[in-house]
């Protein structure tokens, strides 16, 4: 057997191991595995490389993607990432242990993600977070099962058109098969509609609704008057919201919200072609023991030190099996860490002067597009780093061009528009680049 | 060995039910609180709730285990035990003590379904 | 491990910062949001330094355990070595910077990576398309179920709500099939560990969707009579569902889609050798049949393709293993467990004597050292006290069908040293055990902790930095 840096066995601990167990050979170990199926074939796979091959291999593969100016969110967002954060998560105590079942030798891991937890209830206003979701998409599709889990006997759930697209595509997967129905609240004048989300409740049936804070067309909702119009109704609300304009926008407490979900990839995590990113979820006291996924909460130990421990596990799939609220069990842990460290850096300050930015660079592309004469006004709604507008010139031709001078953006809506997304990462000379371009465009 | 008493009814899900006129004491056996071992959430209705005979109407939790309460009889939920469930140790002190909701029953008959002491000694004995 | 006890909050200090964004360009900035839109109050967010914050962190990660600092026989989560050149591959900025929605012809190198992965995926377990949505192992679970319903819905056949689970099984799955909306079937396992066939047989029916099998199943155990099995629930019109959880001893020795399995999911953060990362991010992705391919395709259960990061991982893992190296995996894999398990049989209780695959169960000490004035040392005791001796613990208490279980996978990673080390430990710790077994119950002496009172921790909840200044 030619050696292999990952297997270290030689030729002698097998045959010792062998003589241990009381068999003649490895393929002795699989005299259980029924002969047909041993698999007898050539594993159609690609030859062993060495570690230089992979690195020139993946190398090679980069280079035939193109890196692009990104001027589009749409439930990804090219924000700046602090140095500090890939060099604390890559510390191999942190990436290389498992979920820590064991507390006393899982303090680091439980220690942040309480911290997590307190940032999340910081950002939310809310009383209690769980430990990480896998995305903002399926954070929500949990909401949605969380509020017809509060809800004795009602089973409609109310989505806003504002939500994201793959937000509604997740959402309407996880209803068709828990026998969930979804019902859309519309958009008017690029808001959601209140008065459409008080018809709906009508029906009696409503255990609740997610509204976003910031929609899809980039505009920051008015939500004054839904958690009035939901709670009358024994509805639950949901807020899927933008961890990062929290800081400055009004928080899903403030507005009335028990469950607020969104995904904190804006919190400082590379694009990543969509992953790994991180869910969050936080809801009010009264809905805690329905919150799904795992909690970390402070002990103390034998001897009176603070400590931390998983708690709550009762309501968790381990224990509860079919009746948990949820089936998950690994989330984005590290993730959570990742965001707990750009949180730190950037403190109350550094967040609000990230939205600034981003806000003073969308405003001034806004702004400089409108002046091209080749896009009109959708709304006259705030936005903040994100907005929509409607194109006078062809959208898909628009976004080739960018795309073939190196710029994403123009990202085209359902109903015809395009939106654009400007972030602190955006310099005046990058976006006057593309204005250039775009100024050309026919 | 777990307490059991007299006068009380009891089911197989291990509740115990006392009869004052129409309204129906319930609680869970000081054998179920044994083996949950020690309780740290009581999963408890609202009042005004309704439930029928074998309904589930809540949980018991501790850390390691989590374990349903079903009715024993139908009827309205009149009061909850807020003590208990502000202090769920209260169940492991005084199984018996710590009764979880009233109910106002809406078929007394229902009684006659349920066990006695005895009954439900030789159960747990098994 | 030494015990620390700042949270970042308590480093705090108003007027510190630990950022650096550049000078603005622009005028304006969010003051200009109506106040009616804006929260009163910052965010209670700490206001640390770098230098603070770099130190708190290393701090916290001293007081954690993970496969480089040793031995994780972690059963049913093989927490095999993570290759270093995946964290390299995963952190190259070429792959950061891509947007999930930027246009296709931009992407040819993210397309060929998840073809080539689909490919060798297809290679190792049999099956013939995947998709790399799911986030998780639960996520795949979850994604598959819903494949096997949407199947039964596109036939026009909505009677299949029930889905049958052997009592051995992870918790996931009767929790993923009750998220799906599938009612659950328990079959029983036989005395050597099997899913007893005779019970399985009147199960069976126009009501059911399908079955989900772990094979080798949680005692480690391989379904012989899978045969069997798969040619019933096809006959009576369901599928079979493989958790992919332990498909480590299979790999490069047996294929599931060679077994009937219509269905499975892989975890890449276990035989695919990317980290946990503490709990996460992993990578779920499911594998069907050939007729499943198109449902599979349509299925939208994350916000993009999966993470990306995870897959970019567990393919240059492939790479580095290649045609050559996977023939050895999995035997290897089961070569330690038969090793530790034949090692320890004379301390510990070994309730099915058969041979292994990845793992095995043991059913707690064979002397525990208990008497009629003290009780003797359990499975928690055991594991407690491993971590005194620099080990993680094995799984506890799992499968349910044994009081004392403790689920042992060392994984093809770790030598016969370390094996021979962690038998020297597990036999001292038995000795202990049946000497006084107050040693154990007082474990773990030598973390930075010792054991919490989880019963306070959870009848008063304190979930968040805010509440302790409340409690206080």
């Amino acid at each position: 057997m030619a050696g292999f840096c990952y297997f270290p066995h030689t030729e002698d601990d097998i045959r010792e191991m062998l003589r241990k167990i009381g068999v003649n050979s490895l393929d002795d170990l699989n005299s259980d595995i029924p002969a047909d199926f041993v698999y007898k074939g050539e594993y159609d796979l690609p030859d062993a490389l060495s570690e230089q091959q992979v690195r020139d291999f993946f190398e090679g593969l980069a280079a035939k993607n193109t890196v692009l100016k990104v001027f589009a969110g749409a439930g990804a967002y090219d924000h700046y990432t602090p140095s500090v954060i890939p060099y604390i998560t890559s510390r191999s105590e942190f990436l290389t242990a498992y979920t820590p079942y064991q507390c006393e030798i899982s303090q680091g891991t439980l220690r942040y993600i309480f911290e997590f937890q307190s940032m999340v209830c910081a950002l939310t206003g809310l009383d209690v977070a769980n430990a990480s979701m896998y995305d903002g998409p399926t954070a929500a599709a949990e909401a949605m099962r969380m509020c017809v889990a509060s809800a004795r006997k009602k089973n409609t759930v109310l989505l806003s058109e504002g939500l994201l697209p793959n937000v509604r595509k997740v959402v309407e997967t996880y209803a068709k098969y828990s026998g969930i129905n979804l019902e859309y609240i519309v958009l008017k004048d690029g808001r959601t509609s209140l008065d459409c989300l008080k018809e709906l409740l009508k029906s009696g049936d409503v255990a609740g609704a997610i509204v976003p804070g910031i929609n899809r067309l980039g505009i920051i909702e008015d939500l004054t008057g839904f958690a009035d119009a939901l709670h009358e109704a024994g509805a639950l609300f949901a807020q899927y919201c933008d961890p990062s304009a929290l800081a400055v926008l009004k928080t899903p407490a403030e507005w009335g919200a028990d469950i607020a979900v969104g995904d904190a990839q804006t919190l400082g995590i590379p694009l990543c072609y969509g992953g790994p990113y991180v869910g969050f979820m936080a809801c009010t006291q009264a809905h805690m023991r329905k919150l799904p996924g795992r909690i970390v909460g402070e002990a103390r130990d034998s001897e009176g030190r603070r400590c931390f421990v998983l708690t709550l596990q009762a309501r968790e799939q381990h224990i509860r099996r079919e009746k948990a609220t949820s089936n998950i069990c690994s989330n984005q842990s590290l993730m959570a860490l990742w965001v707990t460290v750009y949180l730190s850096l950037m403190g109350p300050e550094g967040m609000k002067k990230v939205n600034d930015l981003s806000y003073a660079g969308a405003h001034y592309l806004y702004d400089k597009l409108l002046e091209t004469g080749k896009f009109r006004k959708v709304s006259d709604a705030p936005f903040l780093k994100e907005f929509a507008l409607e194109p006078l010139v062809d959208a898909k031709a628009l976004q080739n061009v960018l795309c073939e001078a190196g710029f994403f953006g123009a990202l085209i809506t359902e109903e015809g528009y395009v939106t654009f997304c400007v972030t602190e990462k955006r310099t005046k000379e990058e976006i006057d680049a593309m204005l250039d371009v775009i100024k050309e465009v026919k | 060995m777990s307490k059991i008493i007299d006068g009380l009814y009891y089911s197989e899900s291990h509740e115990w039910v006392k009869v004052e006129g129409d309204i129906a004491v319930i609680g869970v056996t000081d054998y179920a609180q044994a083996e949950m071992g020690d309780i740290t959430y009581v999963d408890a209705p609202a009042e005004g709730d309704e439930f029928g005979k074998g309904e589930e109407f809540g949980a018991l939790e501790s850390v390691k285990a989590s374990s349903d309460m079903y009715c024993p009889i139908s009827g309205e939920v009149v009061e909850v035990n807020q003590d208990v469930v502000d202090a769920p140790e209260k169940v492991n002190e005084d199984a018996y003590g710590a009764w979880i909701i009233k109910i106002k029953m809406s078929d007394p008959d229902e009684l006659s379904a349920l066990m006695d002491a005895a009954a439900y000694k030789a159960l747990t004995d098994k | 491990m030494k015990y620390y006890d700042k949270l970042i909050f308590e480093l705090s200090k108003d007027g510190r910062c630990g950022y650096s964004l550049p000078a603005a360009q622009f005028k304006g900035g969010t003051d200009q949001i109506a106040s009616g839109l804006k929260r009163e109050k910052p965010a209670l967010l700490p206001q640390v330094s770098e230098v603070d914050v770099v130190r708190h962190y290393t701090n916290l990660s001293q007081m954690n355990f993970g496969v480089d600092t040793g031995f994780y026989p972690l059963g049913s989560c093989t927490m095999k070595y993570n290759p270093k050149i995946n964290e390299e591959i995963a952190a190259m900025p070429a792959f950061g910077a891509l947007h999930p929605l930027q246009p296709e012809c931009t992407l040819e190198g993210v397309k060929e990576i998840y073809d080539a992965m689909e490919k060798s995926l297809a290679a190792i377990t049999g099956m013939k398309h995947f998709t790399f949505k799911p986030c998780a192992g639960a996520h795949g679970e979850l994604t598959g179920l819903m494949i096997m319903r949407e199947y039964h819905m596109r036939r026009g056949d909505t009677a299949r709500v029930k889905v049958i689970v052997p009592d051995s099984a992870h918790g996931t799955n009767p929790a993923s099939a009750a998220v799906c909306g599938l009612q659950i079937v328990v079959v029983k396992s036989k005395a050597d560990g099997l899913v007893d066939v005779e019970d399985l047989k009147p199960l069976l029916g126009p009501d059911v969707a399908g079955i989900m099998m772990t094979n080798p199943n949680t005692l480690g155990l391989f379904e012989r009579d899978i045969k069997q099995i798969a040619a019933l629930v096809h006959e009576a019109g369901g599928l079979l569902y493989y958790d992919g959880a332990n498909m480590n001893p299979l790999l490069g020795v047996a294929r599931p889609g060679d077994m009937g399995f219509d269905i499975m999911h892989l975890n890449l953060h276990k035989t695919f050798s990317t980290p946990h990362g503490g709990g996460g991010p992993g990578s779920g992705p499911v594998g069907v049949c050939e007729k499943l391919g198109d449902i599979a395709a349509d299925l939208q259960t994350s916000a993009f393709n999966g993470n990306f990061g995870v897959i970019l991982r567990a393919y240059a893992y492939i790479l580095m293993l290649g045609r050559q190296n996977v023939r050895m995996a999995g035997k290897l894999a089961s070569l330690n467990a038969n090793y530790i398990k034949e090692s320890l049989k004379d301390a510990y209780k070994l309730p099915i004597e058969s041979v292994c695959k990845h793992e095995f169960v043991f059913d707690g000490l064979i002397n525990d050292g208990g008497t009629q004035e003290k009780h003797g040392a359990t499975t928690l005791d055991v594991a407690k006290r491993l971590l005194d001796y620099g080990y993680h613990a094995p799984t506890i208490y799992f499968p349910l069908l044994f009081h004392q279980a403790m689920m042992i996978e060392p994984t093809e990673t770790e030598s016969k040293e370390t094996l021979d080390a962690f038998i020297d430990v597990m036999h001292k710790i038995a000795a202990e055990a049946a000497e006084d077994p107050a040693i154990l119950q007082g474990a773990p002496h030598n973390a930075p902790i010792t054991r919490p009172d989880e019963t306070a921790a959870a009848r008063k909840p304190i979930l968040k930095y805010q509440d302790e200044a409340l409690q206080s």
